[in-house]
Parts: C-alpha cells; structure tokens; sequence
C-alpha cells in the first residue's frame, strides 16, 4: 500500500469516527479508534521492514566479483568489511615487504658494480696517460675483463628484481576494487541509517516521544590532543600543517 | 652509535633502517610500540631513539614523556617520524622536549637532515 492510501484511509477511519461520534454510535466509536490505531502501528511496522530490507539488501550484496577465480575463492570467504579491508592491509603491507627485498637485494650488487667501475677508471685514466707499466696493463686488463662478465651477470640480476618489484604493484587493482566495494557499502549503510534516523523523528513525532538531551559530544572530541593519523585534506583544516615546511616554521617559531 | 626504531608498521621500520643504513648508521634496533621500546632503552644503551606517535598500548609522545622523566634516559635524542600534524601535537611534542619532528610523508633528505640537526646540537 503506498502512503497516499494510507492517508486516505486514516482520512476515511478519521470521517466514519466523527459520524460515529456525532450519532452516538460510541461502541462502533470505539472499534474505529482501535482500527485508526492499528492502522498507524501498520504503516510504522511496513516503514521499519522496508528500511530494514533495504539495510540488508546493501549488506548481502556486499560481494566481491574479480575475473580471478582464486581471489574470488579467497574473497568469497570474507563477509565482512573489516575483514575485507584487513586484507588490503596484508595485501599493501606484503607488497612493501616484497619491494623492500627486492630492493635491500639490489642495492649491495649496485653498490659494488659501482666501486668496480671506479676502480677500474682510475686505472684507466693512468693508461690513458700512458704511466702504465706493461704489468699495470696486463693486470688491468684482466680486471676488465672480470668487471664485463660481472657487470653482464649482476645487470641480469637487478633486471629481474627491477621486474619483481613491477609485479608486486599488482596489489592496487585488488585493493582498489576492495576498497571501492567498502566505501559503496558506508554509503547504502549511511543512507539507510539517514532513512531511519528520519523514521525515528516521524514515529517520534507521531507518538509523541520526548528525549532526554543527550551528552555533549563536542566537549568529548575537544577532550586533549588525541593522535588522529594521517590527514586526508590538509588544506581543508586550520589546525594542522601541510608539510614538513609548515613543521619547520612552528618550531622554529617555538625557538626550535 | 646505536638507534632504536619505533613503529608499529614493519614496513615503515624497514624503510627508516634503510635509510638509516644508507646515512652510515648501521647499528639499529626494532620494537613495535612504546611499551616494548622503554625496557629495550632502559636495559640498553642507546644514542638515539626514533618513533612514530600513533601506536597501540603506549604512543609516542608517552614514550617521549616516559623517557624525559628518567633519569638515566632523559638526555637521549629523540626523533618523531610520524604522520600526526595536528599543529597542537607538534606543539605537545616540542614541550615535551623532543629533537626533531619529521612528518609523514617524508623524503630521505628531510629525514637526514633532522637527524643531522639534531647530532650538531647534541655535539655542541
């Protein structure tokens, strides 16, 4: 029934119940009141079913589809937001772990492939002055000859772990997709939550509820200096700083 | 020199000893929050603490505080690598007496620079 008929039909119980009164009729009187009250408990209890259908319609179809049928095994098993944005957490957190080995990895064949080279160019540049001994050059030449096949080797191995790390950036696609599901779900639960905060206020005003005021919030959130994490929009708020910059200047300011 | 790392995000304590390492400071150790990191100071000797500020059980700034007021440990350097830039945090930091406040996200240089900063001052 849509809530013109509802209206309509309180307006009709509302016009037999002043007849009925009007011509004495207080026992029929008496039932239309009783049919007006259930009517009203009626369209309160469709409302709070709708609403509460529709918070559970947002949370069932909470499920994740990826093309990958091992993620989607992996995903099928997590039903809940926290659970699934705990797995971004592992997710995020083994890719770092995974580039950061692939770099601590890297850096000391860099490294040595660099003080290679320049110990080689000092010899070099003595060549090319020619205050080379035949020795010298023979030694040289053997140490060129070393630092090629090693240079051609461990080139190979910074390749692969270059394109190592590449491939353990995957973790956006699933993550992202993930977190979009999250922030889609927040916002059907909000809008829900909106719907029945607002079917609160008519079942409140309808049945003339009164409450008590509550706590002040405001005074609990300016309670201390709370760590609050990373901000989102800096540039949105007076109270932080944008930059190691805007740090620098505050505690220079402070007599830093 | 010894360097004690504090962050609850292993990922990020590996970056700082990374670039720590990178700096010629090689000689580090790890604890995930505050209460870890306190007997690891008090039972150790340590030249210089890093540490974030949000962490569960105890935070930085606790640290920072729990440090100043012991007497064995109140002079160590103490460096706040974190991503809190309430301008009333920084403020709490520095009466609190820390050394040197990088924000997150940092860059390599910011984060040698302060350190540096902060071995001129203690040297001087």
């Amino acid at each position: 029934m849509t809530k013109d008929a509802h209206h309509e039909s309180l307006v009709s119980y509302a016009k037999q119940l002043v007849a009925e009164l009007e011509s004495g009729e207080s026992h029929n009187a008496m039932q239309t009141i009783a049919n007006l009250h259930n009517k009203r408990d009626h369209m309160l209890f469709q409302e709070v079913g709708r609403l509460t259908r529709s918070l559970h319609e947002s949370i069932k179809n909470f499920a994740i589809d990826t093309g990958n049928s091992r993620v989607q095994e992996e995903m099928s098993r997590m039903e809940d937001a926290s659970q699934r944005l705990s797995f971004v957490i592992e997710k995020t957190e083994y890719a770092a772990h995974t580039t950061l080995d692939k770099v601590e990895s890297i850096m000391p064949v860099s490294s040595l492939l660099g003080d290679n080279a320049r110990t080689i160019k000092a010899e070099w540049d003595k060549l090319m002055r020619r205050e080379m001994t035949a020795d010298e050059f023979r030694k040289l030449s053997k140490q060129v000859d070393t630092f090629l096949t090693m240079a051609a080797k461990d080139t190979q191995v910074i390749e692969s772990n270059l394109s190592d790390i590449l491939m353990a950036q995957d973790f956006q696609d699933i993550t992202g997709q993930v977190i979009k599901r999250v922030i889609q779900l927040v916002k059907e639960v909000e809008e829900s939550l909106v719907a029945m905060v607002a079917m609160a206020g008519a079942v409140d005003r309808i049945t003339g509820i009164r409450h008590e005021d509550l706590p002040d919030l405001e005074q609990k959130a300016n309670h201390g200096c709370e760590a609050e994490g990373p901000i989102i929009s800096p540039e949105k708020r007076e109270d932080v700083v944008s930059g190691q910059d805007d740090v620098d200047a505050l505690l220079s300011s402070l007599g830093f | 020199m010894k360097i004690l790392i504090v962050d609850d995000f292993s990922t990020m304590r590996r970056i700082i000893k990374n670039l720590l390492r990178d700096l010629g400071f090689t000689n580090t150790q790890e604890a995930d929050d505050g209460s870890t990191a306190l007997p690891l100071l008090k039972s150790s000797d340590f030249d210089f603490l890093v540490t974030d500020w949000n962490m569960p059980g105890m935070t930085g700034i606790e640290l920072l505080k729990a440090v100043r007021a012991d007497e064995k440990l109140k002079s160590l350097p103490v460096l706040m690598v974190t991503a809190e830039a309430k301008r009333e945090q920084i403020i709490e930091a520095a009466q609190a007496g820390v050394n040197g406040y990088v924000v997150k996200p940092f860059t390599a240089q910011a984060l040698k620079e302060k350190i540096e900063k902060i071995f001129e001052r203690v040297d001087a």
